[in-house]
């Protein structure tokens, strides 16, 4: 694995790299050598099952990490390949061509995260969402709490308790649900 | 081992990626010349897998190009997970596969244990490998049923989802519910075996092994069951790796994966089995190893009860659930369940809530990529058994 590595190191500049467990190693590339490594992984390394592909929304940095994860069934070993892309120019080069459900991933990251990736099939179809016109709503500033009151709005003789201070009433009702 | 029968295939299975596999989209054809006829199988309909839709279109009664629509059950539960501490995503996670919810609060519990270092009590290793094992014999009854239906047999589906219910009857002992247990915790399992269960429980087994015995004889052997389901939506080894398709859909070609043997985890690895494979994936193939892997399903629950400890804790020593810091981290944690990988991607950052939750299932491919192109070129009367045949769960592709 090592060797792997220092190769990856010294080839694609990757930097990052984490042993999260012995089977699991996770790193970050750049966006413009994303494609070309996760080629070489599957057809060099016999990392040839895409177990998923998914996004991380850091708004404070202004980034969306995608996230493709890449199992080796001979070495039972996993890889996570970390890519960065910034928030406002949400492009990413599509790998539909490498993995047959990896267009079903990037319509999903499409919809939810309004990552565009250009040239993958059927990107503009909707996927779970039918004629939806708000933003992205998996995006960290699409607030769920809002748009289900905005929505749904309030119905007579319900009522509902902030879960977090009920528990504690519940758990410490002589001290007045003060836990300390 | 190797199921008896089934065509041979050439040997030794290649799984690697093959240039010659097109995952072009087809060309849309025209409507408007009236020779095909477009045609939506669900998302209300008795020969669909739970809540999605099929947009067919038809030449004659011939399938020329399908589309997999999902949604309709969206929930958006890994957004909800992000805003809600770990101990209330127990509720949310256990409802992403509603035949198979054990497997979520098992893999959402072991990726909370592996970020904060918990090790578990051996009884509950145990306790949850009986629970995952009791909820594969369940779905597998229901899958049973459901195929059997969608060729007409509904007798065996009246059959298995009658002792499906018993198996939810010891649901009910071991957790307390029938469906949703919140049974397997982070640090554990909530309790013990109840008094008599192990009784009860091997009276299930036995019972269960007649009904398999009875099934193989009503429906496997059936002529028309045989006629329509061989041959049906063949999958070739090649197609394994480049569609990501796992579980019994992939060991039905020959492909020996399976993650309780690949990659033991929990007390898989003090059990005897052995992994089922075939040689020819038609739907036929998929049914018959789906039977043998119930069967197995019986054997290791009997296993679980003559090996699990009896006494001891079954709980770590854990902190009061509003006070749980988990550190910042980021697991992978995958088990193998009725159709193969299920996967939790968990990042978190040290806050009281998770950063990040990805549940990988394996309907994702197996309903969408694979549907898709397994479909075209069959008939339409077809359409139903096939979904079945390859085992998919709509809530899980849309969380």
């Amino acid at each position: 694995m090592n060797d792997l590595m220092e190769r990856l190191q010294r080839d694609f500049g990757v930097d990052d790299i984490t042993v999260r467990k012995p089977a699991l190693t996770t790193f970050r590339v750049k966006k413009d050598s994303a494609e070309t490594l996760i080629r070489e992984l599957r057809d060099r390394e016999g990392y040839t099952h895409l177990n998923f592909m998914t996004c991380i929304d850091y708004i404070e940095d202004g980034i969306f990490t995608l996230v493709y994860m890449l199992h080796n069934y001979d070495k039972k070993h996993s890889l996570g390949v970390h890519v960065d892309i910034s928030r406002e120019n949400e492009d990413m080069v599509s790998i539909h061509t490498l993995w047959a459900q990896a267009w079903t991933y990037q319509r999903e990251l499409r919809e939810m995260y309004g990552i565009n990736f250009p040239g993958s099939p059927r990107l503009e179809e909707d996927f779970c969402l039918e004629g939806w016109d708000d933003i992205p709503p998996m995006r960290r500033e699409f607030d769920t709490k809002e748009f289900s009151e905005q929505r749904f709005g309030h119905r007579e003789g319900r009522h509902s308790e902030e879960p977090r201070d009920h528990m504690k009433v519940e758990l410490y009702p002589n001290r007045g649900g003060d836990e300390k | 081992m190797k199921l008896p029968f089934g065509r041979t295939t050439s040997s030794p299975i290649s799984t690697g990626h093959s240039a010659s596999l097109d995952f072009a989209q087809p060309e849309p054809v025209d409507l408007a010349s009236g020779k095909y006829v477009k045609l939506w199988q669900g998302p209300q309909h008795p020969g669909i897998t739970g809540n999605m839709s099929l947009e067919l279109t038809l030449d004659g009664d011939t399938i020329i190009d399908c589309k997999t629509h999902v949604g309709y059950l969206h929930r958006g539960f890994e957004k909800l997970m992000e805003r809600r501490s770990f101990i209330q995503n127990f509720t949310v996670v256990c409802r992403i596969a509603v035949p198979e919810p054990t497997f979520n609060e098992y893999l959402y519990s072991h990726a909370v244990e592996e970020i904060s270092g918990i090790e578990i009590p051996e009884r509950a290793t145990w306790l949850r490998t009986m629970n995952l094992e009791m909820m594969r014999l369940a779905s597998f009854l229901m899958w049973i049923g459901g195929q059997g239906g969608a060729f007409g047999q509904y007798t065996v589906a009246n059959w298995t989802l009658a002792y499906r219910d018993y198996v939810l009857d010891l649901f009910e002992e071991m957790t307390g519910a029938r469906i949703y247990h919140m049974y397997i915790v982070p640090g554990g399992v909530r309790a013990g075996l109840p008094d008599g269960f192990e009784k009860r429980a091997r009276e299930i087994m036995d019972g269960t092994e007649k009904l398999l015995d009875q099934i193989e004889r009503v429906m496997y052997n059936n002529t028309v069951f045989k006629a329509r389901a061989k041959g049906l939506a063949v999958i070739t080894p090649e197609m394994i790796d480049p569609y990501g398709i796992v579980g019994p859909n992939a060991r039905a070609c020959g492909v020996e994966r399976d993650l309780r043997k690949d990659e033991p985890y929990l007390a898989y690895e003090h059990l005897d089995f052995d992994v089922i494979t075939g040689s020819d994936s038609d739907a036929y193939e998929r049914a018959y190893l789906r039977l043998q892997e119930t069967r197995q399903c019986v054997s290791l629950i009997r296993q679980c009860l003559d090996n699990a400890p009896t006494d001891g804790p079954f709980q770590a020593d854990m902190p009061n659930v509003l006070h749980w810091k988990v550190p910042a981290g980021e697991t992978y944690v995958k088990a193998e369940c009725t159709r193969g990988e299920y996967g939790y991607y968990m990042v978190t950052d040290g806050t009281e809530f998770v950063r990040r939750v990805h549940v990988r299932g394996p309907s994702y491919t197996h309903a969408i990529a694979v549907m898709e192109r397994l479909a075209v070129g069959n008939n339409i009367a077809d359409i139903a058994g096939m979904m079945v045949s390859l085992h998919t769960y709509p809530p899980e592709i849309e969380r």
